[in-house]
């Protein structure tokens, strides 16, 4: 970009030779961070190629059933949207309750190719998104990590997002969830914050309030960063380094970002009404009162100026807590102290675990565990205490943020494991910073021990953070100004503004240099050992991104002895019931399976993802928690026809219904105290073998899940619970088998018609004649799958896909919805 | 079970030798047929009728057309019609065929059917023909019970005459139903009546009117698969790069006997001879040879379960669709895939050019109700103009596709009740520039062009309003 004014300057030999530096620098860091985005979309096909080009989960298939409506029926049908084929009999606005920003975005996408005459399908342009946004949140990230510590740090800390395994988890093709636009809002919001303040430009303190804005319409974790910078301009006001562009990075973003969010219908009037949004415009008035302080301070004399301060803090004191109080007083009377369960879930984690089994159910709302740092981030764990210390050297307001920032995630990611996410582009900034100051310290030791010696720098000097201008004058012309301006060509913000700002530092930091040189082969052995980290952590990013995190989890494969097998059994129910029953047909099943159900085949669901009404769900958990008789009412009271149920038993697959259905019992339980958890219990222990409770054998979900199972193997083995099962013949009376899977993953019951009051002899005869010859039949055992899940691989997945938020026995598995 | 019901066959033995001689041309009645035999085939789901007739002209002056009649109720179901001429005795019989056309008559019975065969020479008085005559029915076999549960076999009626309807004199005839296996549940008697194996023949009758009829119902067990495709889209888009690219969008339904009640996978996986043997799990389509990146899915995504093999000559894919198919269950899915240009493509004259494609179905022994084909001609192509071997819908369309600005024509052919002898070949001619093939790499190249040197001069300039 810069080549060719490079090239027609004609000054002396060192300004040529700093601006031809310049120059490659800038094509070098181009073409770097282009690379770095093909890199952070192509790390994120491995599910592509591995699997198919299709939508994961549970939340990308709602996300995409939207974007189809929005391209269909434009953009004020969306945000009329009343949806009734989900939360039947009472429907859902989804206008309205909805963070549209990815839905808005990947529509965008569409509509701008198609108005090219590029007929990509909304399908295709869904899947893509998540990989194009992290390629952009990578270069936001390069953009952030430069306002702190310069170009090489940004390289780095964009290189280390590229390929977190942390942020592939939620972004690879096909996971086209809120989180993946989110990542790269959040960060360059932070960007357009921290530029800011180091330039106290309006100009992007009005970008900063429209990123502010995008952010907010995409994700619900904007109130992390509406309360993030707030905490960062306390302590800027704190620490005594309040300055008139802290003033302007702030006070816009508050006004106009807070008038932006309450333009999105889902936030609405909670911008200014909830207790998340209290800290920001507590700041604001503050650092408006900071403001006045200095200005008075700067017109009037030190004495007028005492008195002035006694005479406010009296006056002013009194009038503070007495607002306080009133304010306090206000949000200590709504029940929830004006928060809402997620966020109180955030500051005290014990929270929802007492009140909100819905929210403790999910998978990715529990604390992560050690493994799943080491997993989510690997080696950034290890550099980002080093990171915390470069970030002190010295401390600027940026770096200031990036500690605070660092602190703060961290903390929210040991609360919940899907705030990992939150966590890991802070850490690849600190670890960026930390390498990049490692290998500017290595290298600079090494070119002083040998003043001849450049070639083998080269390398590392792709990674290297030089100083500016001044800092190179000083410090390092002297030993190597010739050779350096040859081969190596060194990353130099041309920004002036910035040199002004950083001017002072940057002059401790040489002399620093200087007396930091260390012994050659301390340095060289270092920096291979650094080298060597960085190889480890990239072998890490592509296994989790190719093995762990890549499966869609509709379709599922495993390896066996005579090649791949392929367990399509989901789509295969989902297809069957879009095709084979009627348009109007309700499908109840667990809530996990909502949106697929809707989205894929297209039939009304009671219950989805979006975990809005307790009741409802309490409702179908207490159905499944029902003997058939009582279950078949409720059904048939919510009009449904078809009841769904997930069974891994026969090939074993660990995440099905039956181990989640604590789960039901404790939701439904919660609102209708006749199902009882001990009940289902036997000594506290949850089986479904023999000793289990006839409470528990006689359930629906017991039975749907294990209607005529024990004919397949003749005993009734579970390959998840690995016993056999305990009640083995029964039939059932309300209920009829329509559907079952080529591996039994999903049975379809549908729910008899009212049946007459007296009872044939005949029917009685023929159903014990069916039993017994049913009976005869299982001796075959035609049924020699064998576990393809089992054995040791079994254990293997089992770990797996608890890391990845599928912890069976103890939740309900899917990604559910924004805090 | 086998014995004939006597009550349905003394109802539906309905003899109408109506005489309408009188009124008729004369021309129509100097022929009569010396001997018919016909060859029901029940095998599968398409009703397959040879008929073979020697045509004698009685009359003085010589005779060029020859009338099939078809009572009304078949021919909604007729899919296809063709005749052929024999020539020569016994080894050195060679065929040609002839054009068959529908026709309307005045005064036919009882909303009877016509078509015409015109004959290659005309038929000279007291000379006589062997004519060949092969049609296909869809539609026909109607399943009762209408609805089976999951361990029973399906069966069906046919209903047709034992007497071959025709406006001529018959002086004998024979007529012989091929059933796909031994279980005939019933079937109509008109002695002459003889069953052996899977084959019932009625006659030989003698000296027949014209117009003669005798309803027969056969019921028997059928369990082939009645696959129907309601709907099949085929677009065809041709590529002057190399490429021409199929995609096929399929409705398909399972037109047998409806499936009543439960569903067990169990019943259906340990005991595969005893349950669900008219439901069908494989389908099988032959596509052209050298096909390549070929692809089965549906709207929710890859469908696994399929398999490719191609040789030399063709390639046959093995699709299974995602559940086995019982009676009235319906899945879609669309399959597509590449071919080279050369193997279709070929020049005519100076820019002229013509595709040469297969019309019908690719999946073998099925229905298919409405068969849509797009030819989707290149950007900047002229004059469309499509050869057909038999009667379709034509009209044109324009397509956008890749970075098309004035939009690519299509030639949109449309034919209802498709089966698989509907598949020969048919051209396309239209006139096409090679030079509109740099069309679109132009376009990106200059797009791009401006791109570089906008940067570039942006680059060079400077806004800022103070210095």
């Amino acid at each position: 970009m810069a080549a060719p004014e490079a090239s027609s300057a004609a000054v002396p030999t060192l300004m040529t030779n700093n601006t031809l530096r310049n120059a490659f620098g800038g094509v070098l860091s181009f073409f770097i961070l282009l690379l770095i985005g093909v890199l952070a979309f192509s790390i994120r096909l491995f599910s592509v190629i591995k699997y198919e080009s299709v939508i994961h989960e549970f939340d990308p298939y709602f996300n995409y059933r939207v974007t189809q409506f929005l391209t269909k029926n434009g953009i004020y049908e969306f945000w009329n949207w009343f949806d009734d084929r989900t939360w039947y009999p009472l429907g859902r606005v989804i206008g309205g309750t909805v963070y549209p920003g990815l839905t808005l975005t990947a529509g965008t996408i569409w509509w701008l190719l198609n108005s090219l005459n590029i007929p990509l399908s909304v399908e295709t342009v869904c899947v893509f998104t998540a990989p194009i946004f992290s390629a952009f949140a990578s270069w936001a990230t390069y953009l952030l990590t430069k306002e702190v510590k310069g170009a090489g740090a940004g390289l780095t800390a964009a290189v280390l997002l590229a390929m977190v395994p942390s942020y592939i988890s939620r972004s690879v093709a096909g996971s086209y969830d809120n989180e993946a636009v989110a990542i790269f809002a959040l960060i360059f919001t932070f960007y357009l914050y921290i530029k800011t303040l180091n330039t106290g430009s309006l100009f992007y303190a009005t970008l900063n309030s429209i990123a502010y804005f995008y952010m907010v319409c995409s994700w619900g974790g904007y109130t992390f960063i509406i309360n993030l910078i707030p905490m960062h301009v306390l302590l800027c006001i704190v620490t005594g380094r309040y300055s008139s562009r802290l003033y302007i990075a702030y006070a816009p973003l508050v006004v106009l970002g807070t008038l932006l969010a309450a333009l999105v219908p889902v936030v609405g009037f909670n911008a200014v009404m909830t207790s998340e949004h209290f800290a920001s415009f507590l700041v604001f008035i503050i650092i408006h009162v900071v403001a006045l302080v200095y200005y008075i301070k700067g017109i009037l004399s030190p004495k007028m100026f005492k008195v002035a301060v006694t005479l406010v803090i009296s006056a002013g004191l009194a009038v503070c807590c007495a607002v306080i109080a009133v304010l306090i007083a206000l949000v200590a009377s709504s029940p929830t102290k004006g928060w809402s369960g997620r966020s109180l879930s955030l500051l005290d984690p014990t929270y929802a675990s007492k009140y909100i089994p819905i929210i403790a159910s999910v998978s990715e709302h529990q604390p992560p565990t050690w493994p799943s740092y080491f997993m989510d981030i690997n080696v950034l764990a290890f550099l980002v205490p080093a990171g915390i210390i470069a970030c002190f050297l010295p401390l600027s307001d940026a770096s200031s943020f990036v500690v605070l920032y660092i602190a703060t995630s961290v903390y929210f990611s040991g609360v919940m494991v899907r705030l990992m996410l939150v966590l890991a582009p802070a850490a690849c900034i600190t670890s960026g910073i930390a390498l990049s100051q490692a290998f500017d310290v290595f290298t600079r030791s090494i070119k002083f021990q040998l003043p001849g010696l450049s070639s083998n720098t080269e390398v590392d000097a792709g990674e290297t953070s030089s100083a500016t201008k001044e800092a190179q004058n000083d410090a390092v012309k002297t030993e190597k100004a010739e050779e350096t301006s040859k081969d190596r060509p060194s990353r130099k913000s041309k920004k002036k503004e910035r040199e002004h700002v950083e001017k002072p530092s940057t002059k401790t930091k040489a002399e620093k240099k200087r007396l930091l040189a260390l012994p050659l082969e301390a340095s060289v052995i270092s920096l291979l050992l650094l080298v060597f980290l960085g190889a480890f952590y990239v072998v890490h990013c592509v296994w989790a991104a190719a093995e762990a995190y890549s499966a869609p989890s509709i379709v599922l494969t495993s390896h066996s002895h005579d090649g791949l097998h392929v367990f399509d059994d989901f789509r295969e129910a989902y297809a069957w019931l879009r095709h084979n029953t009627d348009v109007d047909d309700k499908v109840a099943s667990w809530w996990d399976y909502g949106y697929q159900t809707t989205a894929m085949a297209n039939r009304t669901v009671i219950v989805d993802n979006n975990t809005w009404n307790n009741t409802h769900i309490a409702t179908v958990g207490t159905a499944m928690s029902s003997p058939e008789k009582a279950a078949w009412e409720i059904f048939h009271s919510l009009d449904v026809k078809y009841i769904l149920v997930v069974f891994g038993g026969l090939v074993g697959y660990p995440s099905d219904d039956i181990n989640k259905f604590l789960w039901m019992v404790r939701i439904g339980g919660g609102v209708f105290p006749h199902i009882k958890e001990p009940d289902y219990l036997r000594d506290g222990q949850y089986r479904i073998d023999s000793q289990a409770t006839p409470t528990m054998l006689n359930c629906l979900m017991y039975k749907l899940s294990y209607y005529r199972f024990v004919e397949t193997d003749g005993k009734g083995f579970d390959r998840v619970r690995r016993t056999e099962i305990g009640k083995k013949y029964f039939k059932l009376t309300h209920f009829e088998e329509v559907f079952t899977t080529h591996h039994w993953m999903v049975r379809i019951y549908k729910l008899k018609p009212q049946k007459n009051r007296i009872r044939g002899k005949t029917k009685k005869s023929k159903s014990k004649t069916s039993s017994t010859s049913s009976s005869k039949r299982s001796e075959r055992g035609l049924f020699r799958h064998g576990n393809v899940f089992g054995g040791k691989e079994a254990q293997n997945q089992f770990c797996i896909s608890s890391i990845l938020g599928l912890v069976p026995c103890a939740t309900t598995g899917p990604p559910k919805r924004q805090i | 079970m086998e014995g004939p019901i006597r009550a349905r066959e003394a109802l539906a033995l309905t003899l109408f030798s109506l005489l309408f001689f009188l009124s008729r041309s004369s021309a129509l009645h100097d022929l009569l047929i010396s001997n018919a035999e016909r060859r029901i085939d029940l095998s599968s789901h398409i009703v397959k009728v040879y008929l073979t007739l020697k045509v004698e002209n009685a009359g003085s002056s010589p005779a060029s057309e020859v009338v099939l009649a078809f009572p009304p109720s078949q021919v909604d179901h007729l899919a296809t019609v063709e005749a052929l001429a024999t020539k020569g005795k016994r080894k050195k019989t060679t065929f040609v065929r002839l054009e068959v056309k529908p026709t309307e008559l005045p005064d036919a019975p009882n909303d009877t059917k016509y078509f015409t065969i015109y004959l290659a020479n005309p038929l000279n008085s007291a000379e006589s023909i062997t004519l060949e005559v092969l049609y296909m029915l869809t539609h026909s076999l109607e399943p009762f019970p209408a609805e089976i549960g999951q361990s029973e076999s399906q069966l069906v009626y046919y209903r047709d005459s034992a007497l071959v309807l025709s406006p001529y004199h018959i002086k004998q005839q024979t007529t012989f139903i091929k059933t796909p296996s031994t279980k005939v549940d019933s079937f109509t008697r008109v002695e002459p009546t003889n069953r052996a194996g899977t084959e019932i023949k009625y006659g030989p009758y003698e000296d027949h009117t014209p117009y003669s009829f005798s309803a027969i119902l056969v019921h028997f067990e059928n369990n082939s698969p009645f696959a129907v495709v309601e709907e099949l889209v085929r677009e065809v888009e041709i590529s002057h790069w190399g490429n021409l690219q199929v995609t096929e969008q399929y409705k398909l339904v399972h037109a047998g006997a409806r499936h009543k009640g439960v569903f067990s996978r169990v019943d259906y996986q340990s005991k595969p001879s005893f349950n669900g043997v008219s439901s069908f799990r494989y389908l099988l389509a032959r596509l052209p040879p050298r096909v390549h990146s070929v692809y089965y899915r549906d709207e929710i995504g890859n469908i696994s379960s399929s398999h490719l093999r191609t040789d030399s000559r063709k390639s046959e894919l093995e699709i299974e669709p995602r559940y086995p198919l019982f009676g009235g269950w319906k899945a879609t899915f669309v399959i597509g895939y590449g071919l080279p240009l050369q193997d279709f493509l070929f020049e005519s004259s100076e820019d002229r050019r013509y595709v040469n494609f297969t019309f019908g179905c690719p999946l073998m022994e099925t229905v298919v109700d409405k068969l849509t084909i797009k030819v989707v001609l290149p950007e900047g192509s002229k004059d469309p103009s499509a050869v057909v071997p038999f009667p379709v819908d034509q009209h044109l369309e324009t397509k956008y596709s890749y970075l098309d600005v004035v939009g690519r024509t299509v030639v949109v052919l449309e034919k209802k009740n498709v089966v698989p002898g509907h598949n020969s070949h048919f051209q396309v001619y239209y006139t096409f520039k090679p030079i509109f093939m740099l069309a679109e790499p132009l376009m990106l190249a200059s797009a791009f062009f401006l791109f570089f040197v906008a940067c570039i001069a942006y680059l060079h300039i400077d806004l800022s309003i103070r210095k």
